[in-house]
């Protein structure tokens, strides 16, 4: 994906407050939602994670109201969402789904068009946009704006997915499980992408996974929430992952909570020891997670490795133990993503 | 009509033994068109099935001898075959071909490939798959075609009536209610044949239930 | 058919079959096959029109709110199986109270086509519609379509496939079946095989015959073509892959 030729910053702070779902009598049913609350800064992606019947996906459609809370308020920038009207509300809120959702009808650039059109754009800025997009997702215009979405893979598709989302340049996203029908490479190649995009496009983003290590990945913040609709616990990955509000956290996050932290440091946040003896130890690029620094010290049999600068000159002596020491310190820094 | 009543009672009592006599007529003419049009069409599908080319050729037949009016068809056979029970049977069997194929070869394709795997892997010879496994997964479409053609050879029948009247089942009735501007003769000729058309459908959901207990009664598209 | 025509060798049929399709004088005039042709495709035509205007909306409206739909299911079964025969001739008693002239004619035709048509017209719009993917229709709501931007925009295009299938469906057996009409006191092609069958010429009971098939067939055709035409290339199979 390359950087978006129009920058785009508009983003619009999301509130949770008190919101609550239930479905006939029962208060614990599949799908409620019980007294939500939390902030969402502008700009930031908040994660919704727990098992399968939480209430998160619930909680993501009483946003853009398919569904309709019964208590409560949702915030868009300080304004309840019930008191606007509901189609202009949801022509400024991207969606993306794990189904994609794509018009088999229309072509590419119709599917990406669709609310510009809605919105009565006209043609030439509709197509504008759409070449615009469809480039900034990683999709060459010519190519592929005229094909139908029975003739694209599951990646692209989803590509697609979401430039149709950020066709009218909504200040907030809703994302459903949208890499979870692709394969893992795929997967992980989107995230990467999309992360990349999200730091020139800093849109307000409220993503949904069942996934802990795509939440640990993706989330600048967490929502962790259990069986029936309650919020368990709400902070940054890191928080999440070293003081488990909760045995379900704890549970829910898995006993290699410590390794996932490992995964969000990068060998540029740590402390390095001077370096003595260089040859036949292992080398590590800034970017290296915490993590993956670990496995290959362990897999070389190894005490210690090099870390390098951006500059690729040796900056010190990385060790098992600097690592582990890390993972104590109570408060690692974020690792920058790169 | 001219001041008669609508429904003469008195014709109606007076009638009843000619009239049990064309509803057996009419089963008898349906039951011949639907064993014979069964028959082939199973013969028809079973040679779809192993050979795939066969089968489009085959649909686009059935359609257009489908597409041609029943009235047409039984006028036109009277100058080959004469008036014999021929000139009836053979468009109402020709008519049963696009109802009885696409669904027999439907319902063999609906079988699901694992099971004929595990049916193979148990050791079935190709007969005992055939006649334990296949045969009941694909009877659901099957017997469902029964029920379409059977339901459409009852109307259809009506029309032989243009035969004459040793022909056409209830549909003599119709005609010849039409023709003498008689009333009542349309209303027995009209309401039974829908009756009987109605019954038919209705006993082949039972007969569904009971032959295919594990499955839930499915849409059928011909 | 009482006296009609007996066995009569093949080759003599098709030769006076052609002579009387080949003949002037059965071009013109009232009873010629232009006039005949045009009778049969207007009622055919009205009729389809008529139960279109009635049981398309009707298939649409059902599908797109899931409202009555057991209703459609449980009844088609049943309508299907009213014989045409019987419906034309049990209306006869009706339309003639109502009207003794077009009532004897033109009425109980039209009435039977019109019923004939139904079913298909309204299961396969309530079914095109009913079937449309509703991930795809929330997904058009999350993006602020409003109903009937998802009803004209989205699940109409999508459903036409089979929308349209009902529609040929319909328009073939109300063109092949409108022949009986002639029985009824209806004109159309179908009075040409009446009348070859009452005046035993063969020629002009199998030059109906003859039409009446092209004509079904031809209907045939032109709305397979028709259907071709309309759908959008992202939903046919040739382009998938």
């Amino acid at each position: 994906m390359t950087t978006p030729a129009t920058p785009t910053s508009r983003a619009a702070a999301l509130e949770f407050r008190g919101v609550t779902k239930r479905y006939g009598s029962g208060e614990e049913s599949t799908g409620a939602v019980n007294d939500l609350s939390f902030t969402v800064p502008a700009g930031t992606i908040c994660v919704l994670v727990g098992p399968s019947g939480c209430g998160k996906t619930t909680s993501l459609k009483m946003v853009n109201r398919l569904i309709e809370p019964t208590g409560g308020q949702i915030l868009l920038d300080g304004s309840d969402v019930m008191s606007e009207d509901v189609t202009a509300l949801r022509r400024r809120i991207g969606y993306v789904i794990q189904q994609v959702g794509l018009f088999p009808h229309l072509t590419i650039g119709r599917n990406v068009a669709v609310v510009p059109a809605l919105m009565g754009w006209t043609r030439e800025r509709q197509q504008a946009r759409t070449d615009e997009l469809l480039s900034l997702v990683g999709l060459e215009p010519g190519r592929y704006r005229n094909r139908y979405p029975s003739q694209l893979s599951g990646g692209e598709r989803q590509r697609v997915g979401v430039a149709r989302a950020l066709a009218a340049d909504p200040p907030l996203m809703l994302m459903d499980e949208p890499f979870a029908a692709v394969d893992p490479i795929v997967r992980q190649r989107l995230q990467d992408e999309f992360l990349r995009l999200q730091r020139a496009l800093a849109k307000t983003i409220l993503f949904v996974t069942h996934d802990v290590d795509e939440a640990i990945k993706m989330g600048d913040l967490i929502a962790v929430m259990e069986e029936g609709g309650r919020l368990a616990q709400f902070g940054p990955p890191e928080e999440i992952l070293a003081h488990p509000a909760s045995d379900f956290v704890a549970r829910f996050v898995g006993q290699d909570r410590g390794l996932k932290r490992l995964s969000l440091s990068t060998i540029a946040d740590l402390r390095t020891e001077p370096l003595g003896r260089r040859e036949g130890l292992p080398t590590f690029s800034p970017d290296t997670t915490l993590r993956d620094a670990l496995s290959i010290l362990l897999v070389a049999d190894t005490r210690g490795g090099v870390a390098l600068d951006e500059a690729g000159q040796p900056r010190g002596l990385v060790t098992v133990d600097a690592i582990a020491s890390a993972l104590a310190d109570d408060r690692p820094r974020r690792a920058a993503r790169a | 009509m001219n001041g008669e009543p609508l429904v003469r009672w008195d014709w109606l009592w007076a009638h009843l033994g000619p009239i049990a006599d064309r509803i057996g007529q009419h089963l008898y003419l349906t039951a011949i068109a639907v064993g014979v049009g069964f028959v082939i069409s199973f013969a028809l599908a079973a040679v779809s099935i192993r050979r795939r080319r066969l089968y489009p050729p085959v649909v686009v037949v059935a359609t257009a001898l489908y597409t041609i009016p029943s009235f047409a068809l039984f006028a036109a056979l009277v100058a080959i075959t004469g008036l014999s029970i021929l000139t009836a049977e053979i468009p109402l069997v020709l008519y049963t071909f696009i109802l009885f194929v696409p669904n027999i070869v439907a319902g063999f394709d609906a079988v699901p490939w694992d099971v004929l795997d595990a049916a193979d892997g148990m050791g079935f010879t190709a007969g005992q798959r055939w006649w334990r496994v296949e045969l009941p997964l694909a009877l659901p479409l099957v017997v469902a075609s029964l029920r379409l053609a059977t339901v459409s050879t009852i109307g259809l029948v009506t029309v032989s009536a243009i035969l004459g009247d040793r022909f056409g089942g209830l549909g003599y009735y119709i005609l010849d209610g039409y023709h003498r501007t008689f009333t009542t003769e349309i209303l027995v000729g009209g309401l039974l044949s829908i009756g009987l058309a109605v019954l038919a459908d209705l006993g082949f959901v039972l007969l569904q239930r009971v032959l295919t207990p594990w499955a839930a009664a499915r849409a059928v598209s011909r | 058919m009482g006296g009609g025509p007996s066995r009569v060798p093949l080759m003599d049929l098709l030769t006076v079959t052609a002579q009387w399709l080949a003949d002037p004088m059965n071009w013109q005039g009232p009873n010629g096959i232009p006039a005949r042709l045009s009778e049969h495709v207007a009622l055919s035509g009205a009729s389809l029109l008529l139960a279109s205007l009635v049981a398309i909306p009707l298939g649409l409206w059902i599908g797109h709110t899931g409202r009555f739909s057991w209703l459609v299911l449980s009844s088609a079964n049943a309508w299907r199986a009213l014989p045409s025969f019987a419906v034309i001739g049990l209306l006869v008693p009706f339309t003639t109270a109502i009207d003794p002239n077009l009532g004897f004619t033109l009425y109980p035709t039209l009435v039977a086509m019109i019923v004939l048509a139904g079913p298909p017209l309204l299961v396969n719009s309530y079914q095109g519609i009913a079937g449309v993917d509703r991930d795809l229709v929330e997904a058009a709501r999350a993006m602020g379509m409003r109903e009937r931007q998802i009803l004209l925009g989205l699940e109409i295009p999508i459903a036409l496939p089979v929308i349209a299938t009902g529609i040929r469906s319909a328009a073939v057996q109300v063109v092949a079946t409108a022949t009986l009409g002639a029985t009824f006191g209806f004109g159309g092609l179908g009075r040409y095989i009446v009348l070859g069958d009452a005046n035993h010429d063969n020629g002009e009971l199998f030059g109906g015959v003859v039409l009446v098939a092209a004509l079904a067939l031809a209907t045939l055709a032109l709305f397979l073509l028709v259907q071709r035409r309309l759908v959008s290339p992202g939903l046919s199979s040739r382009t998938a892959g």
